[in-house]
């Protein structure tokens, strides 16, 4: 492809091609920090082109292509080719990983043990794992979170964090405005803007974690602890992760340990700072 | 009503791991997770690997588990027999 880039975001390996420059300027500068070249081929390869030659130039629409494609998939003009890279590195990995499972799930770590917060898109797993990670949390992820069949370990995918809507000016208001991305307005998705996690997050994000906590986060009402039992969170997680049917038996047996070891909870808050006080709570008690 | 035989699968096709109030079992020959509740491992534990009746396991469930109004045992036996061979975790013989 004409422009192309290689970025690391934990043990993912992306190669991202082009027809047009915008995108992979942009995704250099919000992965500046992140290794890039690496001798080893690519893990993934995302491709973002245009459908027809002259729609480089007229009216360009971005599609989102690569080892794997979701058919009827809509191009996004390429204002948006930003969000298109996103969208297709995150297919790429939600499709066709294997070697860990994959959970749809943010996480953030503290003294090698990990909270894992796994819920629906509107319930503010993302914004809560920004905040604690702007805090003495380091981010690991804010959309997918690795977990080793082997050894049941977390791993950190550390992307950058793909803020939306009012957590934007929650975010905005507390970092220093070189770690924002430009604002992509009115996306199928809302307002959107990438946040760059700090650098010691990038730096330890080959780093194995503990996991210790499990919180099924849900954002409004009133602040509300609930403690799920093992099928429950086992059932949820099979939902949450994208290729725990792909993995068959390390899956199943990766899946089965970690909710026997970790303790989980559904958790409701009124607003981030709720939502924070009850992470810091269940984690102090988890680790008691 | 007809008394069906059942066989359970082999002792190593499937993997059986308690999880609380739910039991998660992987099938190997289909890669598929079931999840259960009681009294489906119970039955699925008490088969061992000969050929059973639904009548004769309900009358050993009975047996172990102290349970009263044995015709009722029965058919319970019988339809959750039908559900497990339905997931393919029993075979009718």
């Amino acid at each position: 492809m004409r422009h192309s880039t290689r970025i690391a975001v934990g043990p993912v390996q992306f190669r991202i091609g082009s027809d047009w420059r915008a995108p992979i300027a942009a995704l250099e500068k919000l992965y500046a920090a992140y290794p890039g070249e690496d001798a080893r081929p690519a893990d993934a390869t995302v491709r973002l082109f245009a459908a027809r030659p002259w729609r480089r130039w007229l009216r360009p629409s971005v599609h989102i292509g690569g080892d794997f494609v979701v058919p009827d998939a809509l191009p996004l003009p390429l204002s948006m080719g930003l969000l298109a890279a996103e969208m297709g590195m995150n297919l790429q990995v939600a499709l066709g990983w294997r070697r860990h499972m994959l959970l749809h799930a943010s996480a953030v770590a503290k003294d090698g043990c990990a909270v894992i917060l796994s819920g629906e898109s509107g319930s503010g797993k993302s914004t809560l794992a920004a905040l604690l990670g702007e805090g003495d949390w380091r981010l690991m992820g804010d959309e997918f979170t690795l977990i080793d069949p082997a050894t049941g370990d977390a791993l950190a995918f550390p992307r950058a964090v793909s803020l939306k809507n009012e957590a934007i000016g929650e975010i905005a208001a507390r970092v220093d405005a070189g770690r924002l991305g430009p604002l992509l307005a009115g996306t199928p998705k809302g307002d959107i803007r990438h946040l760059i996690p700090r650098a010691d997050a990038v730096a330890a994000m080959h780093e194995p974690v503990r996991p210790a906590l499990l919180l099924f986060p849900r954002f409004g009402g009133e602040t509300a602890i609930e403690p799920m039992g093992e099928g429950e969170a086992f059932v949820r997680l099979t939902e949450a992760s994208t290729n725990y049917i792909a993995l068959g038996e390390p899956g199943f047996a990766a899946l089965t340990r970690l909710v026997r070891e970790t303790p989980a909870f559904g958790i409701s808050y009124p607003d981030s700072a709720a939502g924070m006080a009850l992470v810091e709570q269940l984690f102090a008690e988890a680790r008691r | 009503m007809v008394d069906r035989v059942y066989r359970a699968a082999p002792p190593d096709a499937l993997r059986i791991e308690p999880l609380g109030e739910l039991t998660a079992v992987f099938d190997r020959r289909s890669m598929q997770t079931h999840l259960v509740i009681s009294p489906l491992p119970e039955i699925l534990a008490m088969m061992g690997n000969e050929a059973v009746s639904a009548s004769s396991l309900a009358g050993r469930l009975a047996a172990d588990f102290d349970l009263d109004g044995e015709g009722d045992v029965a058919v319970l036996v019988a339809d959750r027999l039908a559900e497990l061979a339905a997931l393919g975790l029993v075979g009718e013989v």
